[in-house]
């Protein structure tokens, strides 16, 4: 029974179709890598996984709740489904401590002190239980991004969705990230990455999909991926990245 | 006939009225902010009637004088049969004024919070109540208090349009004892220096507070 399952959903915006019929099925542990150029709708179809954007039609299934009941419904589903965002986006009013403790007291209401157990936890997995007391603007990008992904890591989550995490990192601050990212893959988080990154893709991601005009132009697992594509649009995509 | 002087006594008679100036600022933005706060929230709301409702509430407030709405519920009630006496009549014509200014700075202060505060948040689980009372308006309001107390300071000095129904406040008390004694120049100097205090330290608490909100820190 795979983890998540997408089929022939559609998207527009206004006039645009932004994605025309993309399915895939994603098996429980696997971590998949959405790469293809802006505009291909790699980072809507992520989005849509957890109805921050509305499919106009199709079904989506992801850790075991289906996309499209009432707002209760979407509440639950979001309760097991993680997402990481471009630009962070902690609550800069409260500490590190106070932001990943927020959800699970009051989506999950956990009692106080062990919501405090479990924000040490998810800190110590990202290597940052000694920023606990600090506010996210006194913490670099990397570790604010560390923070973002603690901070879904707390809400217990089955399925993680990264919407390129590291596209607003230096270099150094990227690998950290990764770093941690790596680490959740290896524990067997379910994993759906948009990503540039595609060393990472290569190395960490069991399937990569190569997304090019709202569909899915080529797929597969991602070494054989990367050191065969099959199509001129991902070749051209590849030979581009070397960096 | 004599003409009395402005001494010590009418002086101390301003002082009594500058209390009633700050009685009806006070009224004006606690009820203000009540109903404003409430329109605001309207105002963002996700159903667009209700945006529509507040958006043409906010319109037809600041689009009309003070002095109408004044009128409107002092001599147009008393006429339904409803006598409104002028402290009254002058609070609640302060508080829809003050309601209709309050609800637009604080819907741009809560639009002003990125989106991505909204999708975060959302993402996390919360409750449309939740994301409002945990992560937006924590934030709104700290952008909001410079705008604020800046708007206080207009109401402060708009208290004294209720003069003209006859509520002794300090404009009002200026304008008895100048009749008293003729002399306007020491007399309204006098009304316009007790505005003045009060009026500057808010202004300098709302320059402040901005100060302090670009200076970088996000708390």
């Amino acid at each position: 029974m795979p983890e998540v399952i997408v089929e022939k959903v559609h998207k527009s915006f206004g006039a645009l179709e932004v994605l025309k019929g993309v399915s895939l099925s994603v098996g429980r542990g696997e971590v998949f890598a959405l790469i293809g150029r802006s505009g291909s709708g790699k980072s809507t179809l992520l989005r849509c996984m957890n109805g921050l954007e509305k499919i106009n039609s199709g079904h989506v299934e992801i850790a075991g709740h289906t996309l499209g009941g009432d707002a209760k419904a979407l509440r639950s589903l979001r309760t097991d489904v993680g997402i990481v965002f471009q630009s962070y986006n902690l609550f800069p009013h409260l500490t590190v401590g106070e932001n990943i403790m927020l959800a699970p007291r009051i989506v999950k209401g956990i009692a106080k002190a062990e919501t405090q157990k479990i924000a040490r936890e998810v800190l110590q997995l990202v290597g940052l239980l000694e920023k606990f007391d600090s506010y996210p603007d006194q913490l670099s990008g990397g570790q604010q991004q560390r923070v973002a992904i603690a901070r879904s890591l707390a809400m217990r989550p089955k399925v993680m969705l990264f919407d390129e995490v590291t596209s607003a990192l230096d270099p150094e601050l990227t690998e950290e990230v990764l770093t941690v990212m790596e680490t959740l893959a290896r524990d067997g988080m379910t994993m759906i990455l948009v990503t540039h990154e595609m060393a990472f893709a290569r190395r960490v991601a069991t399937k990569t999909i190569f997304m090019h005009k709202g569909t899915i132009w080529e797929e597969g697992p991602s070494k054989e991926l990367f050191a065969n594509p099959q199509t001129q649009e991902l070749r051209q995509f590849v030979k581009s990245d070397v960096k | 006939m004599t003409l009395r002087t402005f001494g010590f006594n009418e002086f101390g008679f301003l002082l009594q009225a500058l209390q009633w100036t700050i009685v009806l600022t006070v009224i004006a933005l606690i009820g203000g902010g009540l109903l404003g706060f409430a329109v605001a929230l309207a105002r963002t709301s996700r159903t667009k009637a209700v945006r529509i409702a507040a958006g043409t509430y906010i319109q037809v407030i600041q689009g009309i004088p003070v002095l109408m709405i004044l009128f409107l519920s002092y001599y147009g009630l008393s006429l339904a049969g409803l006598e409104l006496p002028p402290l009254i009549a002058s609070g609640a014509s302060m508080t829809i004024y003050a309601s209709g200014y309050l609800a637009e700075i604080w819907r741009g202060c809560i639009q002003a919070v990125p989106k991505q505060q909204w999708e975060a948040s959302e993402s996390l689980a919360m409750t449309r109540l939740q994301q409002y009372r945990y992560v937006i308006l924590p934030q709104a309001v700290r952008i909001s208090l410079p705008p604020t107390v800046g708007f206080a300071v207009q109401v402060v000095k708009n208290t004294s349009i209720t003069s003209i129904i006859g509520f002794v406040e300090l404009a009002r008390a200026g304008q008895l004892i100048n009749n008293a004694t003729f002399q306007p120049f020491r007399v309204f100097i006098a009304v316009a220096v007790l505005y003045f205090v009060v009026c500057y330290p808010l202004s300098q608490l709302s320059r402040w507070l901005e100060r302090r909100l670009h200076a970088g820190s996000n708390r």
